[in-house]
């Protein structure tokens, strides 16, 4: 035994008589992962996370949370002898004063940026492949909540720096809950301290951004991994991969190595694009001063979808008994938000309501196999693209020399037109993508040889296809449509007809699909 | 041949393929080196890192093609530390592809569902437990549990009250009073007539009296635009056409769909465009409402001159200014 061995066998020793980790060590470290490049998704959130704790700690030890005026004195000249917020004056000590300052000032707002990113793929991952299906609808919902919550926290950081931009936000978030019927107005005072905006808001947020919400985050994020760490992760289907097992790599030591290398490299690659991508220069903007504004104001992208709804909303306003109910500013700010919300946690359930199918699914679906599905989620993101793209349209407008009111025309008809017609044309690509996997089974790969036939006919060589192939091709199920009877076995009418009907018809669109090619085709077409 | 139908089959895992490092030591001690020397890489840029911190002058700008005129401090700061995380990251996976084990392992799953009989053996326990504290029989404490917590929890509610004042009349009210002088904002210096030309816009708030300077909650309702056209110009209601000054008409400059200054005054259409969400008024008309999602007018303020000939308010604003809220009346 070497030094070194004893060393190390004292220490295990050590811990090993009080915590018992050796069993839970000996089973988990080598536990197998499945590999795919779109399983880094999520862990590009959860290391954008860890570089947004790491950041964000460096900037609360300069940042002054406070809306109290200060005389600003520090060494960026256009903005000395101007009166502002001490928040304001902080932040543009940290990016001009504090070395590495802006550095990290930039990174924390690439990283939320990335953060956001990285959650919205990773959510598209798991919904066009259905992962979410039974046994992981738990781990779903949670992620929806840190969408949501992403949302709100990046909107809070975003707003700290109190500067002419991020005030603006501000304001229109103060619009919104005083919207609200009956409380909204006392909402807002509570919220603001006063009328709009006081000075108690910033400090207010920056507790809720750098401990409330960060704890909720780091709290949901542990439940998610533990989820899926005890439920295994899910598996593309190919060969020798089944709903009963797992195939991958050992944590120890490849899959450690990978998912930690890959740390350093989303750090490295956030903090490349903070040393050369300047992001949110809040010295050009100016203090907030509530009757200025710049031409162009943005909020950041995963707000552009809310601010693009509010855009495009109608001027509809209900007055009723000498009571207001601004519908232009609830309906795209609070009841469409809501439904799109609501619907994405619930679709999990949704979908098993459909499908009847109450199973367990480990192996993953191709996108294609699930037409219905595919297409609904090409039609969510394109109702988002569309709420996007019109939060961007003064921008657009100046960019490429076009008319404010034709884009903000063509959103409003846009998003009631094209998320249906998404949804057509997704449907019939995933159809005819299905149709040319039965193609490439049945009659193999064109090798692009051109061979002459005894009477002068060409005809191009195809080659099999490896069994691999054939099996990763036609692995998946196709299910037939639920058989729902309208009346029960003595011929009575069963409750709930409409509902039934429904179900009945929404299902069967849901079975439509090109029948996977089987052994039975393969030999006929063998005998021709 | 049986008519069933027949699924292709599963070909089990493929057989495992070396690769060359594992076969080949010339490889494998060339995939050794690679691998420390971008652990090296890294070990210079933070070497880069530490040197731009210490000895590159803050003040120092430096050009390069793209990203044009950037402080040389920040930039080689940020691409030390940048190159030092990457590379530990570069040879971590290449350490792992190269060199770690890469054969492919199966695992078996389990079911998540629990065994019936330790399903059957946690309702046993719950029952017996519950029925031992008389979780069901005593339905007094049941209630009167559920009363204190149930109560409990208005607490936070309670002691959140303070967070803020109740709006009052404060989201009604302005600062403009009657004879309130238009003062330039920045500048706060009173304006007469003759200060606008036509087509000129200007900026103003109510004469601000005291030592304090002024809050901002009060500007956020107080900011008003002056907006100089020809008299003739206007399309107004016999009131509202009183309401202006020898071709000057103000508005409040708080947008009513949500509170943005609307600050884009295009002098050929004499429209005012609010950045924020791109609600456009007509000036003309009593700031009408011609596109966007506003669905009211801006408040348009009267205005007059005093004996001295500076630009006065003649009453207050007729209705709130800024957005809508519930208890709003028009």
């Amino acid at each position: 035994m070497t030094a070194r061995e004893r060393v190390a066998g004292t220490v295990a020793n050590y811990v090993d008589e009080r915590t018992g980790a050796a069993k839970w060590m000996k089973k988990n470290l080598t536990k197998v992962f499945p590999d795919h490049w779109s399983f880094l998704l999520g862990e590009i959130a959860l290391y954008s996370f860890v570089i947004l704790l790491l950041s964000g700690t460096f900037l609360t030890f300069w940042y002054d949370p406070s809306q109290r005026e200060v005389l600003y004195g520090g060494s960026y000249v256009p903005l000395q002898g101007l009166h502002m917020s001490a928040a304001y004056a902080s932040t543009l000590h940290i990016s001009f004063e504090v070395r590495g300052g802006l550095l990290m000032r930039q990174i924390h707002h690439w990283a939320a940026l990335i953060f956001m990113a990285a959650i919205v793929v990773h959510l598209m991952r798991v919904y066009f492949t259905g992962a979410f299906r039974k046994p992981r609808e738990f781990n779903w919902i949670i992620g929806v909540g840190l969408l949501t919550l992403g949302i709100v926290e990046g909107f809070l950081g975003y707003s700290l720096p109190d500067d002419l931009l991020s005030g603006t936000g501000i304001r229109i978030a103060e619009a919104i809950i005083q919207a609200l019927p009956v409380v909204g107005s006392y909402l807002a005072f509570f919220a603001f301290g006063g009328a709009f905006p006081g000075e108690a808001f910033i400090p207010r947020i920056f507790t809720v951004h750098v401990l409330l919400l960060p704890g909720i985050f780091l709290a949901l994020i542990t439940v998610h991994l533990m989820l899926v760490w005890y439920q295994k992760h899910t598996q593309w289907p190919g060969p020798g991969r089944t709903e009963k097992n797992v195939v991958g790599y050992p944590l120890m030591p490849a899959y450690m190595a990978k998912a930690g290398g890959f740390f350093f490299i989303v750090f490295g690659v956030t903090a490349f694009l903070g040393a050369v991508a300047s992001i949110n220069p809040i010295w050009l903007y100016g203090p907030y001063n509530p009757g200025q504004i710049s031409a162009g104001s943005q909020p950041d992208w995963y707000m552009g979808w809310l601010d693009g709804l509010v855009r495009m909303a109608p001027p509809l306003e209900l007055h009723l008994f000498g009571y207001t109910v601004p519908l232009n500013i609830l309906i795209p700010g609070l009841i469409i938000p809501g439904i799109l919300f609501t619907g994405l946690a619930l679709y999990p359930f949704i979908e098993s309501w459909i499908t009847g199918d109450k199973r367990e699914h480990h192996l993953l679906d191709r996108p294609r196999n699930v037409p219905n599905r595919t297409a609904l989620g090409v039609m969510s993101l394109t109702f988002m693209l569309v709420a996007l793209l019109n939060g961007g349209n003064d921008i657009i407008a100046t960019t490429f020399h076009l008319s404010i009111n034709q884009i903000m025309w063509f959103s409003r008809i846009g998003i009631i037109v094209l998320p249906p017609l998404a949804f057509v044309i997704t449907k019939r690509i995933c159809l005819s993508l299905q149709r040319a996997d039965r193609e490439l089974v049945l009659h193999g790969r064109e090798t692009g040889r051109l061979m002459m036939l005894p009477h002068g006919e060409f005809v191009e060589v195809h080659e099999p296809i490896s069994p691999e192939l054939a099996w990763k091709l036609t692995a998946h199920e196709q299910a037939p449509a639920l058989a729902l009877e309208d009346v029960d076995a003595r011929g009575v009418r069963r409750a709930g007809g409409l509902k039934n009907k429904l179900r009945k018809r929404i299902s069967q669109a849901n079975a439509e699909s090109i029948a996977k090619p089987t052994v039975n085709d393969l030999t006929e077409i063998e005998h021709h | 041949m049986s008519n069933e139908i027949e699924a292709i089959k599963d070909p089990g895992l493929p057989a495992h393929v070396h690769r060359k490092a594992d076969t080949d030591p010339v490889a494998e001690k060339r995939a050794e080196r690679q691998v420390a020397i971008l652990f090296l890489i890294s070990a210079l840029g933070t070497v880069l890192f530490i040197y731009a911190y210490y000895f590159i002058p803050e003040d120092v700008f430096v050009f390069f093609p793209v990203l044009g005129n950037t402080n040389a401090h920040q930039l080689f700061l940020g691409l030390g530390l940048a190159m030092a995380l990457f590379f530990i990251g570069a040879a971590a996976i290449h350490w792992a592809k190269t060199l770690m084990p890469d054969e492919e392992v199966i695992a078996m799953r389990h079911t998540m569902r629990s065994e019936d009989e330790d399903r059957d053996a946690l309702v046993k326990t719950v029952k017996e437990r519950a029925g031992a504290a008389g979780l069901g029989r005593r339905s007094l404490i049941k209630r009167s549990m559920g009363l204190s917590l149930g109560l409990i929890g208005l607490s936070p509610l309670v002691l959140l009250r303070d967070l803020g004042p109740l709006p009052g009349d404060d989201l009604t009210k302005t600062s403009w009073k009657a004879g309130s002088r238009l003062v330039t904002d920045p500048g706060d210096r009173p304006i007469r007539p003759q200060d606008l030309e036509v087509g000129a816009v200007a900026q103003v708030l109510p004469e601000h009296f005291g030592e304090e300077r002024r809050a901002l909650s009060d500007i956020a309702k107080d900011a008003v635009l002056l907006i100089r056209l020809r008299p003739e110009e206007f399309q107004l209601s016999p009131e509202r056409l009183s309401w202006t000054y020898d071709g000057i008409i103000a508005f409040s400059k708080i947008c009513s769909h949500m509170g943005c200054a609307v600050a884009l005054y295009e002098q050929t259409t004499k429209h005012l465009l609010c950045p924020c969400h791109q609600s456009t008024f007509d000036v003309p008309r009593a700031a009408k409402v011609i596109f966007g999602p506003a669905a009211r007018s801006l408040p348009q303020l009267a205005i007059t001159v005093d004996a001295e000939g500076y630009l006065i308010a003649q009453k207050p604003f007729s209705e709130p200014v800024g957005p809508s809220f519930w208890e709003r009346s028009s």
